[in-house]
């Protein structure tokens, strides 16, 4: 190990030690025990892996954990105690899921969408999201769940 | 201690006091595999009733995102008229579920939902036994509901019911609950354990951790059939914290973190030897056996149609890749992995590490996806491998390469058909070979005298296997494909064309509804439309699309789907969609591309799956037969996208594609 590096990731402080090339990914999922964020394909193709950093939403596996200045949130910060976020019960509520492997990186990529533009047309959606892959293609119900959860966030 | 106390104790420790299970037959002990309570025919096999009523239900079916956790959970909800929070599955545990062969095949419908319905009825029955004997009252007054049993004037729980008495009852002949009655089956139960999902709290088998345990990589060829001569694993064992094992030809690193593991793997300094391997350019031939020959139509008396179809290797790309993680106490192997196949898999280690089956138990966390790519137990024998050898828990994930890469695929193959029609549109012959990809769905559902339907298995060039329906995608795309030419070469209607030589009501109902929705024969030149059915499965699927810069996009996608009663028409939409656009990939643009051992589609950037953008307008219609037992939905919506897609660029351009994928460059055969 090379390096300490200090990472702010659901508002708390963690010093970890890693290797100049340790992606964010593995420091989240091996490091801190959050593996909401899921390894799919290495190169940032899936979105699997998609986390917040300084609220965009990032490929934790092609990001070097030592690059890191801003803060992080997971899948694990989205929730309000037993509260779910907005997305996360949408989800639930459309039946957004099969897998559900890829359900987390979608609502932390959805979630940096709706910051950014909380109430995006059904084609804006589909084009902020195609970088996220579900396999099982569930996506019309993805696109549903994030409509939901713009409304309910409207209200 | 002899072989009953020991079996006895084990399940009582792992089931803790209650029910259905404490007394054991000498018939069931003989019938004990690795210790579990073993005998199907007993209800304690399937579930088993705690004191605090809660249900705990046994299968070696595993949830793969096909939601048959919910499903099955409904099934015993059902039965048990209780709610579905009240009952937890355990699945795909070996060491405590029945005997199972997988989850393949869409048999977990039609197969286990009625037995688990019936253990969960006789244990109803046999709660309202006991409560009669405990009152000394007429059952036939009494009445189980929500976990209590009432009637003359008394009740009691379930779970109290359950301890009252030790008892192991057969499972009855016992009637089930008729569709009419339903009160769980039949509505859209939202998914059992969603709500982990959503929160990233489910515990996928990459996702699993142990103290002490290391991260594991395995030396893979640099070519597909390459073989070790030699590694020099010195750089790699004086990297801190790195161990190696060598094994013959397997050579694996373990560390406690992957960058690590990733490092030391790279250290290894291996020799190999390639040995010969097929062309790309030559794979249908070498399917063949002989060089592919060309379309020929005729018009003669009616329609002729001769022509050869080709479908490449395709990937099954589950999101998440194979993985394991394998722990070793010095007597006994576990192992949790994403399987479709636990007992298989068990098979698989045991040999592989020579054992005895009873010292491997092998357990399946709800897993990301498998579509029939999870069939073997590769990454579950590494890591067990490893983690004997070293006596520390291994953790193995594979990398999307290595998925990509050292997988099996869904086979390719080629299809020579022959058929003809007469001048009134009746099928007269009909001469099928598939050369390959399989035999499922290789029959035609259509009425024509003496078809001639084999399916040749060859040798494979690249590793393959099971997928979603097996080779019945390709079978309906060339069968389906035909079936439009021969229409068009009579100058009549597909879908008229169609119904002229179906008899199968089932098939013959959704292909009509199907081109009713889609506004069928008015939708356009642009239109196409195919059928057919699998697994128990009736499906027919029409699509619009457009040209665009040389690929198709499909605009508008009308399924009709009918698999029997329908349990949850929430998941099964799901099913059916998440089929219908998986199929749409390997239709319009997916293909496992490789030459000499190499396969150079290997990973996400270079070879392309559905994304958001290629969902056209989505219109699905399910048709709900209560009068028909429920089969499975997993895999029969997915035979008619390719075909509807191809027939509709036929109709539109004119350019008949046989080869899949239509578009993307295709290595087959064109017009």
């Amino acid at each position: 190990m090379d390096a300490k590096v200090t990472l702010r990731v659901n508002g708390e402080a963690h010093t970890v030690e890693v290797f100049p090339d340790t992606s964010l990914l593995e420091v989240l999922r091996d490091d801190l025990g959050l593996t909401g964020a899921k390894y799919g394909c290495g190169e940032g193709m899936c979105g699997a892996c998609t986390v917040l950093v300084g609220g965009k939403a990032t490929r934790s596996c092609v990001t070097l954990a030592a690059d890191v200045q801003a803060d992080v949130v997971t899948i694990e910060g989205m929730a309000q105690g037993n509260r779910l976020h907005p997305l996360q019960q949408a989800f639930l509520e459309e039946g957004a899921m099969q897998c559900g492997y890829c359900v987390t990186g979608m609502i932390m990529n959805a979630a940096a969408l709706l910051a950014a533009n909380p109430k995006p047309t059904t084609a804006q959606i589909k084009e902020h999201m195609e970088g996220n892959v579900c396999r099982c293609c569930t996506y019309d119900r993805i696109v549903a769940a994030i409509e939901r959860a713009a409304r309910a966030e409207a209200r | 201690m002899n072989r009953l106390e020991l079996t006895r104790r084990e399940v009582l420790a792992r089931l803790g006091g209650g029910v259905l299970v404490l007394a054991f037959a000498p018939a069931c002990v003989a019938q004990n595999r690795a210790g579990a309570s073993q005998n199907t025919e007993r209800i304690a096999a399937w579930l088993h009733i705690g004191p605090d009523g809660k249900v705990t239900v046994f299968t070696g079916k595993v949830e793969v995102g096909q939601d048959i956790r919910t499903s099955l959970t409904q099934a015993v909800a059902e039965e048990l008229r209780l709610p579905v929070e009240a009952i937890e599955l355990v699945m795909g545990d070996t060491d405590r579920v029945p005997f199972d062969q997988g989850t393949f095949g869409s048999r977990t419908t039609p197969t286990m939902a009625p037995v688990l319905r019936r253990a969960a009825a006789s244990a109803r029955e046999t709660l309202v036994d006991l409560a009669a004997a405990r009152w000394s009252l007429d059952r036939s007054g009494l009445v189980a509901e929500g976990g209590t049993v009432r009637g003359g004037g008394q009740s009691a729980t379930y779970g109290d019911l359950a301890k009252d008495q030790p008892f192991d009852k057969p499972v009855r002949d016992v009637p089930l609950t008729e569709p009419k009655d339903w009160r769980v089956m039949g509505r859209p139960v939202p998914k059992v354990g969603g709500r982990e999902i959503v929160t990233g709290q489910h515990t996928y088998t990459s996702d699993l951790r142990r103290s002490g345990m290391l991260i594991a990589k395995v030396l893979r060829p640099e070519v597909l059939g390459a073989e070790l001569v030699s590694v020099d694993t010195k750089a790699a064992e004086a990297m801190e914290d790195v161990r190696v094992v060598r094994d013959g030809g397997f050579v694996a690193v373990a560390a406690p973190t992957l960058r690590q593991a990733e490092r030391a793997l790279q250290a290894l300094e291996p020799q190999w030897r390639r040995t010969a391997q097929v062309r790309g350019q030559d794979l249908f031939e070498v399917l063949r056996g002989a060089p592919l020959a060309s379309a020929a139509i005729g018009k003669r008396n009616g329609a002729q149609v001769q022509a050869t179809y080709t479908a490449p290797y395709i990937a099954h790309v589950p999101l998440e890749p194979r993985a394991a993680l394998a722990e070793w106490d010095g007597s006994k192997l576990t192992v949790h992995t994403g399987t479709q196949r636990p007992f298989g898999v068990r098979t698989e280690v045991a040999n592989a590490l020579g054992i005895p089956e009873t010292q491997v138990r092998v357990l399946v966390p709800d897993t990301g996806s498998g579509y029939g790519g999870k069939h073997s137990g590769d990454a579950a024998v590494e890591a067990a491998r490893i983690a004997k050898a070293l006596g520390v828990p291994i953790r193995l994930v594979w990398t999307r390469r290595e998925e990509f890469t050292f997988a099996y695929f869904r086979p390719a193959g080629v299809i020579e058909l022959a058929a003809s029609a007469d001048v009134e549109g009746r099928l007269t012959s009909w001469e099928f070979t598939n050369y390959n990809s399989g035999g499922a769905g290789v029959q035609t559902p259509y009425d024509v005298p003496n078809p001639r339907t084999q399916s040749r298995q060859t040798r494979s060039p690249l590793r393959q296997g099971s997928y979603r329906a097996l080779a019945s995608t390709f079978n309906h795309f060339a069968r389906e494909s035909a079936m439009d030419e021969l229409a068009e070469a009579l100058g009549q209607d597909p879908v008229a064309f169609r119904l002229k030589n179906l008899r199968n009501e089932r098939l013959r109902a959704v292909l009509e509804t199907c081109a009713n929705a889609m506004g069928w024969p008015g939708a356009g030149k642009n239109a196409g439309i195919a059928c057919g059915t699998e697994k128990g499965g009736y499906v027919a699927t029409a699509v619009e699309i457009e040209q665009a810069g040389g690929e198709f996009r499909v605009l508008r996608c009308v399924t009709a789907f009918e698999c029997g009663a329908i349990i949850n028409p929430l998941h099964l939409k799901s099913q059916v969609e998440g089929c219908v656009l998986m199929g749409l990939g390997g239709a319009l643009f997916e293909r496992v591309v490789f030459d000499q051992g190499q396969i150079q589609t290997d990973r996400l950037s270079k070879y392309r799956v559905p994304r958001f953008s290629d969902v056209p307008k989505m219109e699905t219609i399910l048709l709900d037969r209560r009068d028909l037992p429920s089969a499975g939905a997993g895999e029969a919506p997915i035979v008619a996208i390719a075909p509807a897609i191809a027939n509709a660029v036929s109709r539109s351009t004119g350019r008949r594609l046989r080869s899949l994928p239509l578009t993307g460059g295709g290595q087959g055969l064109e017009g």
